[in-house]
């Protein structure tokens, strides 16, 4: 039987880069402004899996991200990439989702896919900084987590062994499988996309995305069932609807402001030799400095 | 119904309770006293005769303490089994937790098992009530738990009306350490640690720690000088730490810096970094995004160091220098040095 990884990633905003443009008039985000990216960490985490799966015969990795439509584009990427296949949950029932919600619905595509050896996942998404999504889906399917995973040190017997980064050191853990890992952005790099594999996939297409083709590519489909994303709403999921979106998220939005400035006193000055020089003077004779 | 409020109490390498526990102490006995309720801590950990004298001078009510040699180092499954179970027997309504990398660990644990909310890595808490217009009903008395969201262009706080408890984390060094004068009556209660865990609890092990010293401390340093992407370069980095060595302080990044790896991860100054309060506070190259400011804006003394006089910085700084790092770092070592004599 195989050793089957599944990898857990989102496709994000890229607040990285954020623009002039990313905030509208009325104070909203403006998420068309800004490029759509393959998390960071979940990079990392896919990196994480193709060590493990390059140690591991007849293992396979499958993709599980959560988003609109589009995000099939994270599922294409990480197949580029080495993942050999993908699952796209996408439903306008589940807009509005905390973490919570989130970890719900993903849990639910995760044992939809058992049996399954390891579920890995980056620390945490940049339009979020939570990291709260990993652990709550392996409290959620029922296994344990191990995060801030750096390193895959190997596998002891069944039990894979883990190096993680912590605040104050390292720590190698030992589990037993499955285990539920997330992946910080000091482990090893996502390796690059594989041309052959770039070639072979670059049609492969959810359902969503094939209501969108003409005839002519609806063929090729036929002849190659491996161009063919699986794609889950909630009924395939059998999800309980109010554990999902805004009635199955504990956390509510009561406010959102913009940052306003209270604006202190301040004093613009130039970098010419003379004003450098008063202001050290200034900061020495009020014993700011030294 | 209790309604009392909880703070996981994080137990240091040497035996200690942290200083974000103490922090959170502080500010959860002040939102107890605000809502008249009590303030609980747990403690979780091996060898923990000393920490009730410890936690004392923060004005607890109650510690409930699991004291078992299974219990330290901190794993995960153990920790949130005794947590998430504490929680639900004694009915809180507010647990705290720090934003280090065991509470971030630990917190999403247990509010999947409690099926509760979980606000990360919030920048102030205040209590207050909320009014839903639809059902004419107020609910009164929630956790206002505030943060800067989505790139830092808002700050958002949220709420847990309906499904309690209400859960936050909260880095290192945003809450503020006051002692108070301890209660007489503070209880100790040792819980009877395998009632709370079970064998299974234990499936991962530890076979490998290496414990190291931080390497920074920019938490205590009276003076920082932190760059931004706008530094432009890893060897532009290179004159903060000059003029960091000359002003003897310690040298601070933002995220976009760490990002761009002009920086190491323990230098970051932000809501998801470390908290400073320095007596000055040099910013180079930093637009200033909210995250930043969350975990810079109560240094004393802030100058900036920009091209752009109208960066969102520029509102907070006591001083804008407009002019480019390269040309202006020079001028202020050469300038103090010959100030200082």
């Amino acid at each position: 039987m195989s050793f089957r990884i599944l990898v857990l990633a989102k496709q994000v905003p890229d607040t990285r880069n954020v623009g002039k443009d990313a905030m509208k008039s009325d104070g909203t985000v403006n998420r068309g402004a800004l490029p759509a990216i393959f998390n960071p960490e979940d990079l990392n985490a896919l990196e994480f899996a193709l060590r493990v799966k390059d140690q591991r015969e007849n293992a396979e990795i499958l993709i599980i991200t959560m988003g609109p439509p589009r995000a099939a584009e994270i599922i294409r990427e990480g197949i580029y990439r080495g993942a050999d296949s993908g699952v796209l949950i996408t439903d306008r029932k589940f807009a509005g989702s905390d973490t919570l919600a989130t970890s719900y619905a993903l849990s639910l595509a995760i044992k939809k896919l058992a049996p399954f050896d390891l579920v890995i996942a980056g620390r945490q998404a940049i339009d979020g900084d939570t990291a709260q999504v990993g652990p709550q889906a392996a409290e959620k399917v029922g296994i344990p987590q191990i995060t801030y995973a750096e390193e895959f040190m190997g596998f002891h017997g069944d039990k894979i062994q883990v190096k993680r980064r912590l605040e104050h050191g390292v720590e190698i853990l030992e589990s037993a499988c499955p285990v539920l890992i997330t992946v910080n952005s000091s482990a090893a790099p996502c390796r690059m996309r594989n041309a052959k594999r770039l070639m072979k996939y670059k049609y492969a297409k959810t359902e969503i995305e094939l209501q969108e083709l003409n005839e002519d590519y609806l063929q090729m489909f036929e002849s190659r069932p491996y161009l063919k994303l699986k794609q889950w709403s909630v009924d395939d999921l059998k999800a309980d609807v109010s554990l999902l979106g805004l009635s199955g998220s504990p956390t509510k939005v009561k406010a959102i402001q913009n940052v306003v400035f209270t604006q202190k006193e301040s004093m613009t000055m130039g970098a010419s030799d003379a004003e450098i020089n008063k202001l050290m003077k200034s900061l020495i004779s009020s014993h700011i400095l030294g | 119904m209790k309604k009392n409020i909880f703070v996981y109490c994080e137990i240091t390498e040497d035996g200690h309770v942290a200083d974000v526990s103490l922090e959170l102490c502080s500010k959860g006995y002040k939102l107890a006293k605000e809502l008249k309720v009590k303030l609980e801590a747990i403690v979780i950990g091996a060898n923990l005769n000393h920490i009730a004298a410890e936690l004392a001078p923060f004005g607890v009510d109650t510690i409930y303490l699991a004291d078992d040699s299974r219990l330290f180092p901190y794993l995960n499954l153990p920790h949130s089994s005794i947590v998430s179970k504490l929680i639900s027997e004694y009915e809180a309504d507010i647990v705290l937790f720090g934003a280090t990398s065991i509470g971030r660990d630990l917190a999403p644990r247990v509010a999947s098992a409690l099926r509760c909310g979980l606000t990360a890595d919030c920048t102030s808490l205040e209590i207050g009530d909320h009014y839903v217009k639809k059902t004419d009903t107020t609910y009164k008395n929630l956790l206002y738990q505030i943060r800067p969201a989505f790139g830092g262009n808002i700050v958002a706080t949220i709420i847990n009306p309906d499904m309690h408890p209400q859960m936050a984390t909260v880095r290192e060094g945003v809450m503020k350490k006051e002692t108070v004068r301890p209660k007489k009556n503070m209880a100790v209660v040792a819980i009877d640690v395998d009632k709370y865990v079970s064998e299974t609890d234990f499936v991962v092990s530890i076979i490998h720690r290496q414990i190291e010293a931080p390497k920074v401390n920019i938490k205590g340093a009276q003076i920082i000088v932190a760059g931004g992407y706008g530094v432009g370069s890893k060897e532009n980095f290179g004159l903060l730490y000059q003029l960091a060595d000359a002003l003897s302080g310690e040298v601070g990044a933002s995220r976009a810096a760490v990002d761009a790896g002009f920086s190491s991860h323990e230098r970051q100054i932000g809501q998801t970094g470390v908290t400073v309060r320095p007596k000055l506070y040099i910013a180079c190259g930093i637009s200033g995004a909210v995250q930043h400011r969350a975990g810079m804006d109560q240094s004393a003394q802030i100058i900036s160091i920009n091209t752009d006089p109208n960066a969102p910085i520029s509102h907070i700084a006591d001083y804008n220098i407009v002019g480019t790092v390269e040309e202006v770092l020079p001028k202020m070592i050469k300038y103090f040095y010959q100030n200082s004599k």
